[in-house]
């Protein structure tokens, strides 16, 4: 167990799943035995709009909110939703972006959202392609939150064991969800 | 027990662990989950009543957990209801968001005064930078000082578990109705939480003893339970002393800077003096009203500066500024000043605030905030509407055909979308209700063309008496009723044009046509608005009418629709 608190920011596009994808690391953080705080938003702020959530695991947290340039690690479910909280960034920052766009009015293409992120002055980016591979694979696309995460573990990314994010799933997963949403985080972890 | 929980589902747990009787609200973020949660628990309890799925609940570890809850039309009405059960000896909560205290607010003054029977926690939940909520950045704390009604102000999940409990207690102790505030950062923050696990029990039948000298405030009575009142605070201001319900960190001694913070800005503040460095002593104020006055005199009494880390109003503030004058006229006091009234508050902000006050300089290199920001143009991506949303068919269609010049009032809820691109619809935005009753205003002042946009759970909670209106005095707006069938935006929960009770009961469907007839509505149209050749004709016709006109746009919320298709399968808005 590190001393430091844990700093992650994930974003994406309200219906994503960026608060299933919160509950699980909390769970797992507190499996192994860290303290724990969280932040997230529902209601308006969701309706497919941009949807920013905070986690924080260490010894001792008081703030559920991450500061500018003090996450550890960002996950971002959209292109463009990653591209925007680079805020929270520093060069030492990994960032785990899914490959996967959902348009809104006045937005960038594509290539220029990749182009951004790959020239700026975060040195870990990892751009993946986790909705098409999930909806080829498992057809499914929602559990790509899920396959990002395992993908985090796998590269170890977060500071979390594998074990952890299984017994969370298990904690809080209901039933009939489990088996995808294991094959979704192995998937990930595997190809490491 | 030890388990990571909402802050919303905190309270619930802390309001079980009290004995909980009664529940009633209205759905509002960030509040929602409470009476969610509750609803959902007393689903499986009226399940479990029923022979054919005892087993099934019964294996699944439910217990009975004693509890009564309830979405009512709106927030009036639900502390309404908790008053005849509080009156009646069941322990009761009430649960809304910040705008819930201002349409309760009539019957709220009253209850300080008559005092409940049994305890009353009431759960208002802020939201500063309005994350989810139109209309206005409300402290609700404000309240306190109208009505008299305790306050407490939990920080984390932690808190709203404990507090709950202690609302409860010093309700059941002063029998006054106790107000637990929290905010959108402790609503929805999560943390491990300690709790106890509560036990099944049967639901509690009450009953009403007759008290006409406590419950009924017709004057001269009325000035002498006022009276009783301020004495009641009096107690419990001296009891809140005695049991230190605001924690001092450390006493300041021979310190000359000290802290005071409230809420969930406490952590801020503890986050940014443990990045700096410092140890500064921290009153936290956890019973906002009455305040302790002694507790704070004797914090402030010998240092020279005191920051006060509050969100939204400076109203603590100003309370030590007051307390300053009589025992430390040479302190200084910060907060507004330096932590804005607008937005809420985080770690950088309080840093920049204490690296003004104190005299260490914030290194720019391990400090500076702007570090690692890169300036991104990025287009905003607001809340719209979901992908088949039946409001697709109306938005359009109504701007078409309007003519040129057509005002629009906005009302709350999903159907607030059409205020947003690519919309963009709204003349005006308020408050629950309030579209119809705007519109009727502008409709007698001018000679315009006036379309109101209203959703199906407005209608019921504030709608009805702004229709009675306009139709009483002989106006003529054109009313949109979108009926998708549930109140979509907090999260899917039962209203009273449904046929179910947010226990899942079968009750009672009202139909919004039939109220407005009774209302002396003449002209009505009850439509799908997929039939878009019917609703032009009926906005066209109508438009010219001299009398209130009313178009009921019905179509089932195409989320509940899907899992309504499914019902094995888990949609929900997040």
């Amino acid at each position: 167990m590190q001393d430091k608190t844990f700093n992650i920011i994930i974003s994406g596009v309200g219906g994503q799943g960026v608060i299933t994808l919160l509950s699980l690391i909390d769970e797992a953080a507190f499996v192994e035995g860290y303290d724990v705080k969280s932040s997230e938003l529902h209601g308006l702020s969701q309706r497919g709009g941009s949807v920013l959530a905070y986690i924080r695991f260490g010894k001792k947290v008081y703030s559920p909110l991450v500061q500018d340039g003090r996450a550890d690690l960002i996950i971002g479910l959209e292109l463009l939703e990653g591209l925007r909280v680079l805020n929270f960034a520093s060069k030492d920052t990994a960032v785990l972006i899914n490959k996967y766009i959902f348009p809104v009015l006045g937005g960038l293409p594509q290539e220029e959202i990749i182009k951004k992120l790959n020239e700026s002055f975060v040195k870990k980016m990892h751009i993946v392609e986790a909705s098409g591979i999930c909806k080829e694979k498992l057809q499914n696309e929602v559990v790509s939150a899920i396959y990002l995460l395992g993908y985090a573990v796998g590269k170890k990314l977060i500071p979390i064991k594998k074990e952890s994010i299984l017994k969370a799933i298990e904690n809080i997963v209901p039933e009939k969800y489990r088996e995808l949403n294991i094959k979704a985080f192995n998937l990930a972890y595997g190809d490491n | 027990m030890k388990k990571i929980l909402l802050g919303n589902e905190a309270i619930v747990q802390g309001a079980l662990e009290a004995g909980v009787d009664f529940v009633s609200g209205y759905p509002g973020c960030p509040s929602a989950e409470i009476g969610d949660e509750f609803l959902k628990l007393s689903r499986l309890q009226s399940n479990r009543g029923s022979t054919m799925t005892t087993t099934a609940v019964g294996a699944s570890g439910q217990k009975e957990n004693g509890v009564y809850s309830e979405w009512s039309t709106n927030e009036k009405v639900a502390l309404e209801a908790a008053i005849g059960a509080s009156f009646s000896g069941l322990k009761s909560l009430v649960n809304m968001k910040s705008f819930g205290i201002n349409v309760c607010s009539d019957s709220l003054f009253p209850l300080a005064y008559t005092g409940t029977k049994s305890p009353m926690v009431i759960v208002v939940a802020d939201d500063p930078s309005c994350w989810s909520s139109a209309q206005s950045e409300q402290d609700s704390r404000g309240y306190a000082y109208l009505s008299h009604i305790p306050v407490l102000e939990p920080s984390d999940p932690q808190e709203c578990r404990d507090f709950t409990k202690l609302g409860f207690e010093l309700s059941e102790k002063f029998n006054i109705p106790v107000i637990l505030r929290t905010t959108t950062r402790v609503a929805h923050q999560r943390m491990p939480v300690e709790f106890d696990e509560v036990g099944s029990r049967p639901q509690k039948t009450g009953e009403f003893i007759k008290n006409h000298h406590q419950f009924s405030t017709m004057p001269p009575r009325v000035l002498e339970m006022k009276k009783e009142l301020l004495e009641k605070l009096e107690k419990i201001k001296a009891y809140v002393e005695k049991t230190k319900i605001n924690k001092i960190s450390k006493n300041p001694g021979s310190e000359k800077f000290g802290i005071v913070a409230s809420g969930v800005a406490y952590l801020h503040t503890l986050e940014a003096l443990k990045e700096l460095d410092l140890n500064v002593p921290i009153l936290k104020i956890n019973l906002f009203y009455p305040l302790a006055d002694k507790t704070i005199a004797s914090f402030i009494k010998k240092i020279k500066k005191v920051l006060v880390v509050e969100e939204l109003e400076g109203y603590l503030e100003k309370e030590i500024k007051a307390i300053a004058k009589d025992i430390n006229l040479n302190l200084q006091v910060f907060g507004k000043d330096l932590l804005s009234k607008t937005g809420e508050l985080n770690t950088e902000k309080v840093i920049l605030a204490l690296s003004e006050i104190s005299n260490f300089k914030i290194q720019n290199s391990k400090f500076n905030l702007l570090s690692g920001r890169q300036e991104l143009k990025i287009p905003r991506r607001t809340a719209r509407l979901c992908e088949g949303c039946p409001y697709w068919n109306v938005f359009p269609v109504i701007k078409r055909i309007a003519p040129e010049g057509t005002i629009f009032g906005g009302d709350i809820g999903c159907n607030m979308i059409a205020g947003l691109a690519p919309h963009s619809m709204h003349d005006y935005l308020f408050s629950m209700g309030a579209s119809l009753g705007i519109s009727h205003g502008v409709k007698k002042s001018t000679s315009q063309k006036v379309i109101s946009l209203m959703g199906d759970g407005t209608f019921f909670h504030a709608g009805i008496p702004a229709l009675i209106n306009a139709v009483y005095n002989k106006s003529n707006p054109l009313v949109v009723i979108l009926d998708n069938r549930i109140t979509a935006m907090t999260g899917h929960q039962q209203n009273p044009g449904m046929g179910k009770t947010g226990m899942g009961e079968d009750t009672e469907e009202l139909k919004i046509e039939e109220i407005a007839k009774a209302c002396g509505v003449k002209h009505i149209k009850v439509l799908d608005p997929a039939n878009t050749k019917e609703f032009e004709n009926a906005i066209k016709e109508f438009l010219d009418k001299d009398e209130v006109s009313l178009i009921i746009c019905r179509k089932i919320c195409k989320l509940l629709e899907k899992r309504q298709n499914s019902p094995s399968q888990i949609i929900s808005p997040d």
